[in-house]
């Protein structure tokens, strides 16, 4: 029964991710996490963290590794995960194949009319919205404890954050460089 | 028959291999290697081939490859290079996931990733304000995506509905309110 979730859930995933990685991280946040509870805000978090920091297309990695999560956390052995996070990878791909395989062969010249452009009108400022929301559903007490629960853990986690974001986003530093400098500053300040 | 398939594969699971941090790292990598040394495409096409694939829904990578395979090789060779650009992914990731879980619990993989989280957090928020500036947010419009997130984040709302909602008024926009403000 999870196979064919997983398998319906990544397909429309698959369908419906416009954006990039980052916008189809929101989509898959949006029914692992919380729709189907198939894991926790920060098993999803540690998924993408992997997902970036290894090769590969972020939207593989993370469809790749949440089909096993989702099995695994299910009950069931090594083997039906590994058919989960197939199921998963493939149910994302499809979509994508066929699509892509549809304009070549037909729809290369409806690309440009005014219908497909007002659509993506209404689309570009959605994404926007949609990877808001992925960043604020992903700041949870999972991810950066409280100031009652565990101040010092709070008050590193959120300056992590920002210096992830300031060093990102002005200063032009590698992300995976900088997951790196974190895990070293997690190790040193939070073990 | 040629190996052409054989090495439409080998290219593209090269490129799913060495390419770090996702899809958009992958354009250089893929330029020299169908461009440059296999000349399946012009630069020119290649770059009509990656504004479809980033406009259309699904993994940009994935897009990409299936438009070249097709050219080359109609449906077959769609299959050989996706499944080119996903296998190194999915082998790398699997293996990861069948290790991770023993790691899991112990303290040192537990303080790194105290440490990891927050950071992954910032780099979804980066992209949010990237994007926000190639879409064109500004005064006028920036409603459209502060209510889409406050609908997921406050409201539960399902991102695949925010989508198709956006498409539907994208269209209706372009259709109907479009045509008479001119």
């Amino acid at each position: 029964m999870i196979f064919l979730q997983l398998f319906i859930t990544f397909f429309f995933i698959g369908l419906f991710g416009f954006g990039g990685g980052y916008g189809m991280l929101s989509l898959i946040q949006g029914e692992v996490v919380h729709h189907w509870h198939w894991m926790t805000t920060s098993e999803f978090t540690d998924i993408v963290a992997i997902s970036q920091m290894t090769p590969g297309p972020i939207g593989i990695n993370s469809a790749t590794y949440c089909g096993y999560t989702a099995v695994h956390n299910a009950g069931m052995g090594n083997a039906m995960a590994i058919l989960g996070s197939i199921t998963a990878t493939f149910a994302l791909v499809l979509p994508s194949l066929i699509l892509m395989i549809l304009i070549s062969r037909m729809f290369m010249k409806y690309m440009n009319t005014s219908v497909v452009q007002s659509v993506f009108m209404g689309l570009r400022p959605a994404v926007v919205g949609l990877l808001g929301a992925a960043t604020l559903l992903l700041m949870t007490s999972d991810n950066f404890s409280t100031p009652s629960q565990n101040p010092w853990q709070f008050w590193i986690s959120t300056a992590l954050f920002a210096a992830t974001f300031v060093g990102t986003m002005y200063f032009k530093i590698n992300p995976i460089r900088m997951i790196l400098y974190c895990a070293l500053a997690g190790l040193l300040l939070l073990y | 028959m040629s190996d052409i398939y054989l090495t439409s594969f080998k290219t593209f699971f090269k490129i799913g291999l060495f390419t770090l941090g996702g899809g958009y790292a992958m354009i250089p990598l893929i330029e020299k290697e169908v461009v440059d040394n296999h000349k399946w495409m012009t630069r020119e096409e290649l770059l009509d081939v990656i504004a479809i694939a980033q406009s259309c829904p699904g993994v940009f990578a994935i897009n990409l490859s299936t438009f070249v395979g097709y050219k080359l090789r109609n449906t077959r060779g769609a299959i050989c290079t996706s499944l080119g650009t996903a296998l190194p992914s999915f082998i790398i990731i699997l293996l990861i996931a069948m290790f991770f879980r023993q790691f899991q619990d112990n303290h040192v993989v537990a303080a790194v990733f105290r440490g990891i989280r927050p950071a992954v957090v910032a780099l979804i928020a980066v992209p949010t304000f990237n994007m926000a500036r190639k879409a064109g947010i500004g005064w006028a419009n920036c409603w459209i995506p502060i209510l889409g997130a406050l609908a997921i984040w406050a409201f539960g709302v399902s991102p695949i509905a925010i989508i198709v909602i956006a498409g539907v008024f994208g269209w209706l926009y372009g259709k109907f309110i479009a045509p008479t403000e001119q």
